[in-house]
């Protein structure tokens, strides 16, 4: 079992999550550049936080341009799990493999500080381990991080199950009904603002975030 | 003949979707300033293209094709127009 971080001219997050991977959770992985990936080679993929790009014209459009995505889209389509995180996140709905829009936060700050979330689903690749209704706390750092969809569409993702984690509390960015995270209807695709690599040991205060990676094992398993 | 046209796109936030930095623009700058006249203000983002057509129909169809084709506007939270400004 192998698992690709990709990265992207402009990730900074590759190293922590690769760390987490390999050192935390105890799974071989990669850090592989965008352009030598090959989905044939790797039975998950995570692309990890950062500006890929510059966040130029809007931030994760470049990156899903890349001849990876490609290949990512194959992994997805071979139900294979696929996690983006923060600009991750951004890149997957920029590539429609995630519905919505990630919009600049309402107070147009960047914003870094700790979260606390619901798990809304148990039902997708990266959140078997979790409880329903659990509450977990997890960082956000990130500038464009409103979720948006139409109305209908978010009904959509309610009707489906989509709705992976949603901001309890406090919403820090003015993202639509609190949504912090979303999955595909086919449940292996899951995107996130906030960082799950970034709360997975106790020394960086909470380990909550470990288990969205152990649960990635067990749907491999 | 081949020319070259100036074509603006210009990308915003759909009305359902809130735009802070125009309210902002709006109320702490316009309101208070004395322009209680200007009613809303929604921002956005502007690329001039100069591109290379027989006609300003291609050149606009071109663009046109390409902004849906690269998604130089994510149709979920944006809307996008696009006008031909002339030759260069």
């Amino acid at each position: 079992m192998k698992v690709a971080v990709i990265q992207f001219p402009g990730s900074n997050c590759d190293l922590d999550t690769l760390h987490v991977l390999r050192d935390v959770v105890g799974v071989d992985a990669d850090l592989i550049w965008h352009k030598r990936f090959k989905d044939s080679n790797y039975d998950a993929a995570v692309l990890p936080g950062g500006f890929s790009y510059g966040d130029h014209l809007r931030a994760g459009i470049i990156a899903a341009y890349s001849p990876a995505m490609a290949s990512v889209k194959e992994m997805a389509k071979q139900n294979k799990p696929i996690l983006g995180i923060c600009n991750g996140f951004q890149i997957l709905v920029e590539s429609s493999l995630l519905p919505g829009a990630l919009l600049r936060n309402s107070n147009l700050k960047f914003i870094c500080k700790w979260t606390t979330l619901r798990v809304e689903t148990r039902h997708s690749a990266f959140t078997q381990l979790y409880q329903k209704g659990q509450s977990i706390r997890m960082p956000i750092a990130h500038n464009e991080g409103r979720f948006f969809v139409e109305e209908e569409m978010l009904e959509d993702l309610h009707r489906h199950d989509q709705i992976v984690f949603r901001y309890s509390g406090e919403n820090p960015n003015g993202a639509i009904d609190d949504v912090a995270g979303i999955c595909n209807e086919d449940r292996n695709v899951v995107g996130l603002m906030p960082h799950p690599e970034r709360a997975s040991e106790s020394i960086l205060g909470s380990e909550d975030g470990r288990k969205m990676f152990e649960s990635m094992l067990n749907w491999l398993k | 003949m081949r020319t070259l046209y100036l074509v603006e796109i210009v990308i915003g936030n759909k009305p359902q979707a809130k735009d802070p930095e125009g309210q902002t623009i709006m109320k702490d700058l316009m309101h208070k300033s004395g322009y209680d006249c200007i009613k809303e203000v929604r921002t956005g983002k502007l690329l001039k293209v100069q591109i290379e057509a027989n006609s300003e129909e291609e050149a606009r169809e071109k663009v046109f094709a390409m902004c849906n084709d690269l998604r130089i506007f994510n149709p979920v939270a944006h809307s996008c127009k696009i006008e031909v400004r002339g030759k260069t």
